[in-house]
């Protein structure tokens, strides 16, 4: 970008008498407004045009790197190609213009969309009921381990205080443990990157609440000994929550319900695409097999005899998420995705992802040491751990010489059991050039960390900002207008 | 048109995977498989491949013929005057907010872990902090939450953690739409919740001070609370203030820092977001800056780079379930950071003027039919001291009167019957024209007790 | 390369006894292991601590690590520069980066700790 006033902020940009919109006309008598004291005496926002508003964040925008932009293998985090015709049926007014709190009556279409949805995420699952109530997959996971909560306490169980979880998981995984209560207990990963079953054996007890378990793991890899870990935690009467964080790894490949899992979410936004917005916003279906089905948030849909929609609350329900009913406009871009696909193109999402993280890992592994040497599903877990050690460059490096190919980095030192991790997600949407051309970069950049190290070191070159000093920003924090840094040029 | 599904393909092909089936062999033979299948081997033969029931693949235009007809059904806003508010609210939305917020840098990109390729947003969310402090008065705030309700909840277990307390007081009429959610989120943590009115608890000097004193301003029924009432509230004990607010209200009215709040939490959604059903919303949330260490969410600052050039990052976030997991102050991830965007632009636009004119143009237009309802036989103002939203008071219960509305196009206010009876809340914002309240009060001013 | 002065703790915290008072910090080891140190949360003055439980947090840019008490005894003195200059556990961590002071409860807990070269050898067994 030229223009080398774009970091100027819009505080900064604020001339007195300048307006950015048009006022509706005022068309009734005024009326005594409140006592001064009541008032504030001022609002320092920005007084900035509407063309200048308008060129000033068209131009911020165009220092971010997106999906529609170019490759986005952000392991963990499917960065997948979010289609447009789903934005478009969220912005019907029917859907976009209703508020949340019209009479039943008037928004049984909305209800429809809601009700088929639970239905479709149920069989997908191989589950009994959903609600949609949660807005990400971490409020899911705490509406999920409320629920087991709930159903210890209901019958009349209070002793089960404990949550096991492996320690490849999300972070999100103990941090919503502990909302609901649970002290965490972590298990360790075995050697084939599958759940350590001795361990297992060994923590399990009657203190026992249940295990949260993200089946493809973080480490991209389906647990082979799934079976055994469902048959040692049910034997002693605890309940398995699936995070579905990776569910596009097994659609219509597997159902978590009939393998033994009694609650699966799906973080709606990344399996079912929803524009990701620079983080957010999202929506967190969970999903339930028949003896958590009256634990579930309010609301659910349902529907009556008569075909009539209602928002229901399920009998124990462990209460509300949210002051309505759930991100309904994610919802329908949910819908929309899984009806435009149907079931062949569903049931193509798992197979293309896999075939496509499985070539990354083959064309790789001689390039980037592979922890895991193993059929992988959706995504690749690398180590840059011989290359720091031969090169002195590591994981961080590499990621941000890609940046200099145009290409978005991957997932870095995560899982935090893989030391100098590089998690390459490549999602179904990339063809097979885009991989290819992947492949050469990376190959290319481990050529220079020998060559040319400090190339990566330095890295990247042409951004609009190179390195940023985070220890900076985190000692001295400096979050808003009233409190910037001097440019020291 | 018969014969019509000749002209479809044997395979399927997914506009959205772009590898054929040939494409596909080629890299199975690479991986060194035969079948797709052979990837799937880790999954226990007895379950691997279970019939997915679904419908089959729809077309864009098929699917959109479908869903706008479902779409029809709702009573659409618009083509109906609506006076529903009670936590969400219709405003105006000029083009340019959803114009921007389509831009696919922003709408398609990831939350920016990678500072030097997510300037964009990071730049943004601190505008939109900024601008929170600004409408709050407050002097950090963090990039957004879920929602309202969630925000108020997050608010709470702040609090209790700042004191290190469990103890929780709701002062006054607060929303259940929000105290429920408040309950949902501290069902498992221990902390006990009560609820008073402000008087009793100034007058009450005995029990143990709480962690923090929740109220909304204005309360759920749309009366401000007296100003000298809550500084008094403010200075009791130790305890926390935790102001529940909502941004149209914060451009005109003083400032919860008038009198000493030390959490603001509100519903973004009135500032350039769309209804749709309730979310997804953006909770706004600002504290004093003792507390940074204690907030939840993800937080953007400002810094310099290697070649001293300013920039900004992800900051604080050891705070953050991905560092501190279960540790973390919060286990939100997902933010909501386009939602948070559309009311970033949406203030650059409205800017210091337009804030407050369009504040004061809602008060105006809520006092003019406010004051046409009370004089109507049977009906009764319930709400002295309000801004947009109040309360009244029905002579038949509310959802006759809804059903009356609604057959006359009008969606009616929220039933509050739980509150008062035959208590409806009606909130007016500039989307209600003259016309539309008056032909409100016609047809209020035709319903009769029988 | 560890002060030989020092006594050390499996969680590689050093301890530097003078006339009953132990100064406190962590070690070099922790300190590069961790990167910039950003943030340093210390109990009050006067707060009993015992030895190897928790006493405080020390946190990066991009991880947090909790502080465990190589002995037991009452908190006399705390770092207050830490709180504006974290820097200085990066920069020096035997000297200006020292964390508290305590006085010493149990003399016979030092036998649980380490001496440099012990502490040497366990670093360097991966710990």
């Amino acid at each position: 970008m030229k223009n080398s006033n774009i970091r100027k902020l819009l505080m900064d940009r604020s001339i007195e008498g300048k307006v950015g919109a048009t006022m509706p006309s005022i068309d009734v008598p005024l009326q005594t407004l409140p006592n001064k004291k009541f008032l504030r005496e001022n609002l320092a926002m920005p007084e900035v045009s509407e063309n200048e508003i308008v060129r000033y964040f068209s131009s911020i925008s165009q220092m971010n790197f997106s999906i529609d932009h170019n490759f986005y293998p952000l392991g963990s985090c499917t960065m997948k190609y979010n289609p447009k015709l789903n934005d478009d049926i969220a912005g019907f007014p029917g859907f976009n213009e209703i508020h949340p709190l019209q009479n039943i009556d008037t928004i049984q279409g909305a209800l429809e969309i809601m009700f088929d949805l639970q239905n479709i995420l149920a069989e997908i699952t191989g589950m009994s009921g959903t609600s949609l109530a949660p807005m990400a997959g971490a409020e899911a996971e705490l509406a999920g381990m409320l629920m087991i909560r709930a159903y210890h306490r209901n019958r009349e169980d209070f002793k089960r205080k404990k949550v096991i979880i492996p320690d490849s998981a999300h972070g999100t995984n103990p941090a919503s443990a502990v909302m609901a209560g649970f002290e965490v207990i972590s298990i360790p990963t075995d050697t084939n990157g599958n759940t350590d079953l001795e361990a297992l054996k060994n923590v399990v007890d009657a203190s026992t609440a249940g295990l949260m378990l993200t089946q493809p793991s973080t480490l991209g890899l389906f647990d082979t000994n799934i079976l055994e870990v469902v048959k040692i935690i049910n034997s002693n009467g605890g309940l398995i929550y699936g995070d579905g964080a990776n569910l596009n790894a097994i659609l219509g490949k597997v159902k978590p319900g009939e393998i033994g899992f009694d609650l699966v979410h799906s973080n709606l936004h990344k399996t079912f695409t929803q524009p990701h917005g620079g983080g957010g916003p999202g929506a967190g279906a969970i999903m339930v097999s028949d003896k958590l089905i009256d634990f579930l948030p309010d609301p659910i849909v349902t529907k009556d005899k008569i075909d009539k929609f209602d928002l229901s609350k399920p009998q124990k329900s462990i209460g509300k998420m949210g002051a309505f009913h759930g991100n309904f406009g994610a919802l329908v871009r949910a819908y929309s995705y899984i009806r435009t696909l149907g079931k062949e193109g569903i049931n193509n999402i798992s197979e293309d992802a896999v075939i496509n993280a499985n070539y990354l890992r083959i064309k790789l592994k001689d390039t980037l040491d592979l922890p895991y040497d193993r059929i992988c599903s959706h995504e690749v877990v690398f180590s840059a751990k011989t290359i720091k050690e031969k090169y002195g460059v590591n994981a961080l490096d590499i990621a941000k010489r890609l940046i200099d190919y145009d290409i978005h980095p991957p997932t870095m030192y995560f899982p935090l059991i893989v030391e100098e991790a590089l998690l390459v997600e490549p999602t179904e949407t990339e063809s097979k050039e885009t991989l290819d051309e992947f492949i050469e970069t990376v190959k290319t950049i481990c050529e220079e960390a020998k060559t040319n190290p400090n190339l990566l070191h330095n890295a990247p070159h042409n951004t609009p900002n190179t390195r940023l000093n985070e220890a900076l920003a985190a000692r001295n924090p400096k979050l808003n207008w009233r409190n910037t840094i001097e440019e020291a040029n | 048109m018969p014969g019509a599904k000749k002209i479809m393909v044997n395979e399927y092909q997914s506009t959205y995977s772009p590898n054929t089936p040939k494409i596909k062999k080629q890299m199975l033979s690479d991986i060194g498989v035969d079948s797709y299948k052979n990837l799937f081997s880790d999954i226990p033969e007895k379950y691997r491949f279970p019939e997915l029931n679904l419908p089959a693949p729809t077309s864009e235009l098929d699917l959109k013929n479908e869903l706008s007809k479902i779409a029809n059904k709702n009573s659409t806003p618009g083509d109906y005057s609506s006076f529903l508010g009670a936590g969400a609210y219709r405003h105006f939305i000029p083009s340019v907010v959803k114009q921007i917020t389509s831009r696919s840098e922003f709408m398609t990109s990831y939350t920016p872990y990678q500072p030097e390729v997510s300037q964009g947003t990071l730049q943004a969310h601190f505008e939109f902090q900024s601008m929170v402090c600004e409408l709050t008065d407050m002097e950090v705030a963090n990039a957004g939450m879920y929602d309202g309700a969630t925000s108020a909840a997050e608010a709470v277990l702040m609090a209790c953690r700042v004191n290190k307390k469990l103890k929780v007081e709701i002062v006054g009429t607060v929303s259940p739409l929000y105290t429920d959610v408040i309950t949902t989120l501290t069902q498992a943590t221990g902390i006990e919740i009560s609820y008073n009115n402000i008087e009793t608890i100034l007058q009450n000097n005995n029990d143990e001070a709480p962690a923090c004193y929740v109220i909304q301003q204005p309360n759920f029924l749309g009366e401000i609370s007296d100003l000298d009432q809550l500084k008094l509230l403010s200075n009791k004990n130790n305890a926390l203030l935790i102001v529940i607010s909502e941004p149209m209200f914060l451009s005109m009215y003083q400032t919860p820092s008038y009198y000493n709040a030390d959490i603001v939490v509100a519903e973004g959604q009135p500032f350039g977001v769309s209804l749709a059903y309730g979310g997804p919303y953006a909770g706004l949330f600002a504290c004093k800056k003792d507390y940074i260490r204690q907030l939840p969410g993800r937080i953007v600052g400002e810094t310099i780079d290697s070649k001293n050039k300013k920039g900004y990052v992800l900051t604080l976030q050891t705070r953050e379930q991905h560092i501190k997991r279960e540790r973390a102050t919060s286990n939100i991830c997902t933010s909501v950071g386009l939602i948070a965007l559309m009311s970033t632009v949406y203030m650059a636009l409205q800017g210091k003027k337009g804030l407050k004119y369009l504040s004061e143009l809602c008060y105006h237009k809520s006092h003019y039919a406010a004051a046409k309802i009370n004089n109507l036989p049977g009906f009764e103002l319930q709400t002295n001291n309000f801004f947009k939203e109040f309360a009244i008071s029905c002579p038949i219960p509310v959802k006759e009167v809804n059903e009356y509305l609604h057959e006359n196009k009008i969606i009616g206010g929220y039933d509050i019957s739980n509150f008062i009876k035959n208590g409806m809340l009606l909130a007016i914002t500039e989307m209600n024209s003259k016309e539309e309240i008056d032909n409100l009060i016609t047809l209020l001013s035709q319903v009769k007790p029988l | 390369m560890y002060p030989e002065n020092l006594k050390y703790s499996e969680e590689h915290e050093w301890l530097l006894e003078n006339n009953g008072i132990a100064t406190i910090g962590i070690t070099s080891f922790a300190v590069e292991s961790l990167g910039d140190i950003v943030f340093i949360e210390l109990p009050q003055t006067g707060t009993e601590i015992t030895q190897f439980s928790t006493f405080g947090e020390v946190e990066s840019v991009k991880a947090a690590s909790e502080i465990y008490s190589p002995i037991s005894g009452k908190i006399i003195e705390i770092n207050e520069k830490l709180e504006t200059e974290p820097e200085l556990l990066n920069n020096s961590p035997y000297e200006d980066g020292w964390l508290i002071k305590v006085e010493i409860s149990d003399n016979s807990e030092f036998k649980k700790l380490m001496t440099a070269k012990e502490y040497e050898s366990f670093v360097n067994a991966g710990s």
